[in-house]
């Protein structure tokens, strides 16, 4: 009786027809305008985009791979050594600035981090969407791959995990390379209050 | 063992110390929700109702907002809802408009040149909502489902709900999508279901304590496409229109309790 109920309740879902993703396109095309550094070409979905509101941000194993692989090519080291200055990175991950409508693109972009994860344990107001950071870099150490697999992640997040709800804030412009860097150094250098 | 027994004490303090923050947060909410300034928009949207206004010189004392001309009881609790003589469905802000325009004989213009107020000066759409919404306490919110326009906003609504888009990649649900769930301190009620939609929706409009505003469904869907770093959306527009019809129509049944206070 009950699995009954849970079939019936399917298929009322399925009879409802949604648009799709392209008809929604042309919907905010038309509804929205371009206002600050907010320009229209944002409405304009992208593969990843169009790919995670298509399966609910349950990829196919397969394709979720090919995609990824495709967002790892838009991930641009710089020379030398990846960490930077953990105190200006700490600044940066208070900062919940930057990409909207009414801040200006002149001024350096935050990147929020707070918003979403745990970091230094002297800030307790945290989101919780994202993991936590707390210790980072106690078990994983400063070697080159590690700094590589950080500043990666915060360069592109859909580069090792297509639907992540974190944005790709290297491949969008919203963080300089210099910036990246002082935020891996937050989470891996043993002097940030992360580690402690 | 003494090790142990610190390390329980601390974990216990601890716990305490969350305990009391927690407890802390309720008691402001609590002390927000008591002494909300909500009324006094409330009676200012009455006194707007009732002015004469535009080229005709009328008030907005006989607007149909979809119970028949004039009738305030129940209207907001039955929105959004499909008006046939607009051919469109229309939320409370929507409707106003349309009643400013062919009432009053303002330009559209005219009447949407400030749809968001300031602390200092609300808008004309943000004291009436107060004063309209406040006529539906205590009757079940049911937006319109029956008519196949309705329907499709609702479903239009759902959609764009999920629709990641922008420069960060956001949609509705990489904030709304999952429970137990914080931005920094502020925990994110999941809106497509309906337990957490119906005590949200149900106090919307609301006298909102840290910009000492009163905002809107309208004012709340633009400021979430705001910080999801997308370009703007029209007031009154299908999109924000089916996003709310959704929201509402997803807290079906509920009891409608505001105008409400929010953070």
């Amino acid at each position: 009786m009950r699995r009954l109920a849970l079939v019936l309740a399917a298929m009322t879902c399925t009879a409802l027809a949604d648009p799709t993703p392209q008809e929604v396109q042309r919907i905010m095309q038309r509804d929205f305008h371009p206002r600050g550094q907010a320009t229209m070409e944002r409405v304009v979905q992208d593969g990843v985009q169009r790919v995670c509101t298509d399966t609910h941000d349950q990829p196919p194993a397969d394709l979720a791979k090919a995609l990824e692989a495709d967002q790892i090519k838009t991930i641009v080291y710089p020379e030398g050594s990846l960490l930077g200055d953990w105190k200006r990175g700490e600044a940066l991950a208070q900062s919940g600035r930057g990409m909207t409508w009414n801040d200006k693109p002149a001024e350096p972009a935050g990147r929020s981090c707070y918003n979403c994860h745990e970091l230094s344990p002297k800030e307790l107001s945290h989101g919780t969407l994202g993991p936590s950071l707390r210790r980072f870099g106690k078990t994983r150490g400063t070697d080159p791959e590690v700094q590589r697999y950080v500043y990666g992640k915060i360069y592109n997040a859909k580069a090792y995990n297509l639907c992540s709800q974190m944005p790709r804030l290297g491949a969008s412009g919203t963080l300089t390379p210099a910036q990246i860097k002082d935020l891996v150094a937050l989470l891996l250098d043993p002097a940030s209050p992360v580690n402690e | 063992m003494k090790a142990l027994a610190f390390g329980a004490a601390l974990a216990l303090s601890c716990a305490a110390y969350g305990q009391d923050v927690a407890k802390e947060i309720q008691r402001y909410r609590q002390m927000v929700a008591e002494g909300s300034p909500a009324e006094l928009f409330e009676l200012e949207g009455e006194e707007l109702w009732k002015k004469p206004q535009g080229p005709r010189s009328v008030s907005l004392q006989r607007c149909d907002l979809g119970e028949g001309p004039g009738v305030l009881k129940a209207a907001y609790a039955h929105l959004p809802r499909y008006f046939k003589d607009a051919d469109r469905v229309m939320d409370l802000e929507t409707r106003l408009v349309h009643c400013m325009v062919t009432l009053q004989g303002r330009s559209r213009e005219d009447a949407t040149a400030r749809v968001f107020g300031t602390a200092d000066r609300p808008s004309e759409l943000e004291v009436l909502s107060a004063y309209i919404a406040g006529q539906s306490r205590g009757i079940r919110m049911e937006a319109g489902m029956s008519h196949p326009r309705e329907k499709q906003s609702y479903e239009l609504g759902r959609a764009l709900y999920f629709h990641r888009v922008g420069a960060w990649d956001f949609s509705c649900a990489s904030c709304h999508g999952e429970e137990g769930k914080r931005i920094r301190m502020q925990e994110l009620p999941v809106l497509y279901k309906p337990q957490y939609a119906r005590p949200v929706i149900a106090t919307w409009p609301a006298y909102r304590v840290s910009t000492s505003q009163f905002v809107t469904l309208q004012w709340r869907m633009n400021d979430c496409y705001r910080q999801m770093r997308t370009p703007e959306p029209a007031f009154g527009s299908e999109t924000t229109v089916a996003l709310i019809h959704f929201l509402t129509a997803t807290a079906r049944g509920e009891a409608y309790q505001g105008p409400g206070s929010k953070r």
